[in-house]
């Protein structure tokens, strides 16, 4: 299982790249691989205000159904339009053609909490 | 609670297989991944371990008397050999299981029920033949002296032939016989859950894994792919087979379920024929409807059924068909709704998703 050192991660399985105060947000590569296929996805619309912490999206695998967290609070400008209509991405490439949606940051200190690589495998060995 | 274990568990966990509670047993729910296992049964073949099943036997001079009287089919259409899907109600006319009747002889048959139902079933059985006259047939449980295999799929008869000398040509849908593969003795019965060609094989629970490596071995050159209860779930549902706690339940009658034509109303008395008749007679108020999503989306067991404003029932399975990349579900709906034109949705979460009323098999 693959967890890039240049990424943050979240206790709900997201990662998230930052670029200044605008991040890019998507699924772990242990978060695909716990849900199996995924056969459905739903994410928010451009120009949304996100709340950390609750749900932005769902994410469907043939047998079950998850909701995707904000990291942090902001506004969504730009979401992944493929995912739609390939969803299987996130399994076969969740840290590049699998990203979610990007966020413009409301307050850049909400992201000093994110785990680091190392952080996020000590995590997933504890759950 | 401790989860039972089929012969094959290790052989499971070995084949790196997510491992998932069901009906009280440990059991793979994939391996590979559900929708590549899926599409290996449609196009070549899959082997499941259904060893979870049960199987109680009743045998004796009162034994087709019995079943007659405790089953929903007509169990005097069955031959030597043959087998027949049927189900067990209560008096009130609910499911108690669906099952498959497996004739050995005029006094000899074996039921295979669904897993979690097997102690129920035999409970009931066994109940029933107290409170009746029918005391000249024994009841006896016999699910922990087999083991389960399905090889379902396409190339499943072409796999099956390299290990027996049984002429599974002659062998028909539904129909049985006992013989030899890879050495080991087994039932050999061409039946399955998924609507494709293939055998489900009885043999003994320590030939179990023997069996399975067999079947791989000769199989994997031919596609065979180790298939979990996943990808089971999706390829019934494809082809619109009932699963106990679904489409049928206690609550639920057969007619209700499309299973008027294993419910023989006409073959005189039995558990639940009185509750069917005034029920059918009164009119059913409800009906299963195979629909299929217009729309993105995965419907799922419980999501409301709505017709306008007004909720008009709720889906008892669905799923994203594999095959079809395509939303697909029964629902059980209001009797006058199943088949009238009038636009039907399901509600996912806040949306509403249109879904047309479709026929069976979805694929």
């Amino acid at each position: 299982m693959d967890f890039p050192e240049e990424l943050k991660y979240t206790e709900e399985h997201e990662w998230v790249m930052i670029e200044d105060d605008v991040i890019t947000v998507g699924i772990t590569d242990f978060a695909q691989d716990q849900l199996g296929d995924v056969v459905f996805v739903e994410l928010p619309e451009e120009g949304d205000e996100l709340e950390a912490g609750k749900s932005f999206g769902v994410v469907e695998s043939v047998k079950a159904v998850s909701d995707v967290y904000a990291p942090v609070s902001g506004e969504v400008v730009e979401v992944n339009d493929e995912l739609p209509d390939e969803p299987e991405l996130l399994n076969n490439s969740p840290y590049e053609d699998g990203w979610m949606i990007r966020i413009k940051v409301a307050d850049t200190s909400d992201l000093d909490g994110l785990m680091d690589a190392e952080a996020y495998q000590e995590f997933i060995e504890k759950e | 609670m401790i989860m039972k274990k089929t012969p094959l568990n290790q052989l499971h966990r070995d084949l790196g297989a997510r491992m998932v509670e069901f009906g009280g047993w440990d059991m793979p729910v994939q391996y590979a991944g559900v929708i590549a296992e899926h599409l290996a049964v449609r196009s070549a073949a899959g082997l499941f371990d259904v060893s979870h099943m049960g199987e109680i036997e009743v045998s004796g001079a009162q034994a087709f008397d019995f079943l007659q009287y405790v089953t929903t089919n007509d169990v005097s259409k069955l031959v030597d050999g043959q087998v027949q899907y049927t189900a067990l109600c209560y008096e009130s006319g609910g499911v108690v299981d669906d099952l498959t009747l497996y004739r050995f002889a005029a006094d000899r048959y074996l039921l295979c029920v669904n897993a979690a139902n097997s102690d129920k079933d035999f409970a009931w059985l066994q109940e029933l033949q107290g409170k009746s006259s029918l005391k000249d047939c024994e009841l006896i449980n016999r699910s922990p002296e087999y083991a389960q295999l399905a090889l379902q799929g396409p190339r499943a008869a072409e796999i099956l032939a390299q290990l027996t000398a049984v002429d599974l040509g002659a062998l028909k849908y539904y129909h049985f016989i006992e013989g030899n593969v890879g050495g080991m003795e087994m039932i050999i019965s061409r039946t399955g859950y998924t609507g494709e060609d293939g055998f489900e094989l009885y043999c003994k629970t320590g030939d179990g894994a023997p069996l399975w490596q067999e079947l791989m071995r000769v199989g994997e050159p031919l596609g065979l792919v180790p298939v979990g209860l996943g990808a089971r779930d999706t390829l019934r549902l494809e082809k619109g087979y009932a699963l106990y706690g679904h489409e049928i339940t206690a609550e639920i009658m057969p007619l209700e379920a499309r299973l008027g034509w294993i419910t023989k109303l006409q073959k005189g008395d039995f558990v639940g024929s009185d509750a069917m008749l005034t029920a059918k007679e009164a009119g059913l108020k409800r009906q299963l409807v195979p629909l299929k999503l217009t729309d993105s989306g995965v419907p799922r067991d419980g999501y409301p059924v709505y017709c306008g404003e007004k909720e008009v029932g709720y889906v008892t399975s669905g799923t994203m068909s594999p095959s079809l990349r395509q939303g697909i579900a029964l629902a059980l709906v209001d009797a006058d709704l199943a088949t009238a034109d009038a636009p039907l949705e399901i509600a996912i979460r806040k949306r509403r998703v249109a879904a047309e009323r479709s026929s069976l098999p979805f694929v």
